[in-house]
């Protein structure tokens, strides 16, 4: 006889707290990104301690992974501009897949301890996917979205950064031509000089919607793939989530992968000199 | 209505469109690749970014659709 449970585990979309430290509050989540970050700094620390000139062993293993990621991404994203967005983007690469993999280890979401809340018992797991909270991608949006502005005054300073948004060259040019310091130019002109000027405030836009879009893209698919986990271990435990588990490994991979890429994308089009 | 019913309605609308559009890429890409098979790599990094900004919307739709069901 099969028996279909119709009560779902408790799945909550805000990570669960597990302690305070001085009022401010430790979600499960927040230790799992601790852990990710512990792994990566113990990783390139040691790694690159007496590194051998010809890699063997582990070493050889860091050196491949992030030369795949360069030539195989930054390179191809960035162009001659990848050495100088590669901390960025290569972090973002290794730090989210990590993190998603690690997710799916085993005790992520099952080990934890009761508590009461309304009324019934339920659990709080210890560990959390990292990238399962929207704080921990609103993060990872916000230093994107940031760090591209900042690249993009590094590389065309200051003024040359802001005229991307504030954009006046084409009223300049026009009212020149106007009281007659150069050459007179037709109402098409000032027409392009209007439109030019709004999408520059386009283009304000679009920065914020990009921090909406990567800290849901990347959250709706961790958070909804864990959902997806949880429902189909507790229908059918045997077997059945084996295949579930291959799509949450593909899935994190890609989307470790669409955020590296998507940030090269962007930075780069935020410090490309105009005029290309 | 029925939470339930709210909460899928609004995940199975939500993924029409990201789908249609997702095979027509795929659709263009496959028929790019057969007539210029070079490009081969440029065409299938420029489409798995296309997919992904594709399948954001859907995901958007499937956060609102967990948003209505878990969050009291």
């Amino acid at each position: 006889m099969i028996e279909f449970v119709h009560e779902l585990p408790h799945i909550s979309m805000a990570a669960e707290v597990l302690f305070h430290v001085g009022g401010f509050p430790i979600t499960n989540s927040l230790v799992a990104t601790w852990i990710s970050m512990l792994f990566l700094i113990v990783i390139s620390l040691v790694f690159t301690r007496r590194m051998k000139l010809v890699p063997s062993g582990f070493q050889n293993v860091v050196e491949t992974s992030l030369e795949m990621f360069y030539d195989g991404v930054a390179k191809v994203r960035a162009g001659d501009k990848a050495n100088l967005f590669l901390p960025l983007a290569g972090t973002f690469f290794f730090f989210i897949l990590l993190s998603n993999w690690m997710g799916l280890m085993p005790g992520f979401g099952s080990i934890g301890f009761m508590v009461e809340h309304h009324g019934e018992m339920e659990m709080v797991p210890l560990l959390r996917a990292a990238n399962a909270d929207l704080n921990t991608t609103i993060a990872l949006a916000l230093l994107s979205v940031i760090g591209a502005q900042i690249y993009g005054i590094k590389v065309r300073g200051f003024f040359g950064y802001v005229s991307r948004f504030i954009r006046v060259g084409g009223f300049v040019a026009f009212f020149k031509g106007l009281v007659g310091r150069g050459p007179r130019q037709g109402f098409n002109a000032l027409l392009n000089a209007v439109i030019d000027a709004f999408v520059g405030s386009l283009e304000i836009l679009d920065e914020m919607t990009k921090l909406l879009s990567y800290s849901f893209r990347l959250f709706g698919n961790i958070f909804a793939g864990e959902v997806l986990l949880i429902v189909i271990s507790m229908l059918l435990p045997w077997l059945a989530p084996l295949p579930f588990l291959a799509l949450e490994i593909f899935v994190g991979y890609i989307q470790a992968l669409i955020f590296a890429t998507l940030t090269l994308v962007f930075v780069s089009h935020a410090a490309h000199e105009e005029g290309h | 209505m029925d939470v339930n019913l709210i909460a899928a309605l609004t995940i199975v609308l939500g993924a029409i469109t990201p789908a249609a559009m997702i095979g027509r890429f795929s659709t263009e890409a496959m028929r790019s690749l057969g007539r210029n098979p070079e490009s081969g790599p440029s065409i299938s990094a420029n489409l798995i970014l296309a997919l992904a900004l594709t399948e954001a919307i859907a995901i958007y739709a499937l956060v609102v659709a967990l948003a209505i069901k878990f969050v009291q």
